[in-house]
């Protein structure tokens, strides 16, 4: 039996069905940045004021080039994810609010691609 | 996704100015302003990797950025930025879980974000400038 009411259903509007995907995926991006971001802050700080040799040997080493494009890819999502809903809040005019959002989630995706490639580069050693 | 609000001349419900100021809500505006910040993060990031990919001439401008004043600044906030927002992610997954709500434990929860992510904040930078004195 249907709770809705008959002009409810005749308009056919109600919830989108998209929401909980975003909502999830915010958490489970989240979560995996935590041990993700301590890693990346401890080994940059390990790095500090190291030579361009030393950090190519460091993302050579396979543990920290997985890790390293993991973090650039789980961050660029978790940040487009992030950066949506502010432009969800702030821009009300719904024509201009879809450009920036089409433009900040190429540019996330241009952002995770750039910097995995650029890992891979120096972990393979081309 | 909001819809397009109909026009009417209902009143405005009070906005931010009529609320007194409470540590909750400085969080609160803090987790989204640091979000922000960390988005500018990962394209400097990028920006690195690049460098580091393209050799050591573009390493070392770049590390020269790092270590201008205006770089070391960005760093400083972008080191804040992501602790104070790793923290208070995680505040914010204790209540997705149903916990903390009590008046209570949303203040204690508070400063304890801004004590951990100062406390962490600090002690990254002792050791940088510790290791570059």
């Amino acid at each position: 039996m249907s709770m809705q009411s008959p002009l409810s259903r005749a308009k056919g509007m109600g919830s989108a069905k998209e929401g909980l995907h975003h909502w999830v995926v915010q958490r489970f991006t989240g979560i995996a940045l935590v041990p993700l971001s301590l890693w990346f802050m401890w080994s940059m700080v390990c790095l500090a004021g190291a030579e361009h040799a030393e950090v190519v040997a460091w993302m050579q080493a396979p543990v920290n080039a997985v890790s390293l494009s993991l973090f650039v890819g789980v961050a660029a999502y978790h940040s487009a994810l992030g950066v949506q809903v502010v432009l969800e809040d702030y821009i009300s005019h719904e024509g201009f609010r879809m450009v920036k959002m089409i433009v900040q989630k190429f540019l996330h995706y241009f952002l995770a691609a750039l910097g995995i490639f650029c890992v891979l580069q120096v972990a393979l050693g081309a | 996704m909001s819809q397009s609000q109909p026009s009417t001349n209902r009143p405005m419900s009070p906005h931010l100015q009529v609320y007194r100021w409470q540590i909750t809500m400085t969080l609160s505006i803090l987790h989204r302003a640091t979000g922000v910040a960390l988005t500018f993060g990962a394209f400097a990031l990028v920006a690195w990797l690049v460098a580091v990919a393209a050799g050591p001439e573009a390493y070392a401008a770049a590390q020269a950025c790092l270590h201008s004043p205006v770089g070391a600044v960005l760093a400083f906030g972008w080191s804040f930025s992501l602790y104070y927002h790793l923290c208070n992610g995680i505040r914010h997954l204790v209540w997705d879980a149903g916990s903390g709500y009590s008046m209570k434990g949303l203040y204690t929860g508070g400063y304890i974000v801004v004590a951990v992510s100062v406390a962490l904040t600090a002690a990254t930078w002792a050791v940088l400038l510790g290791g570059a004195a």
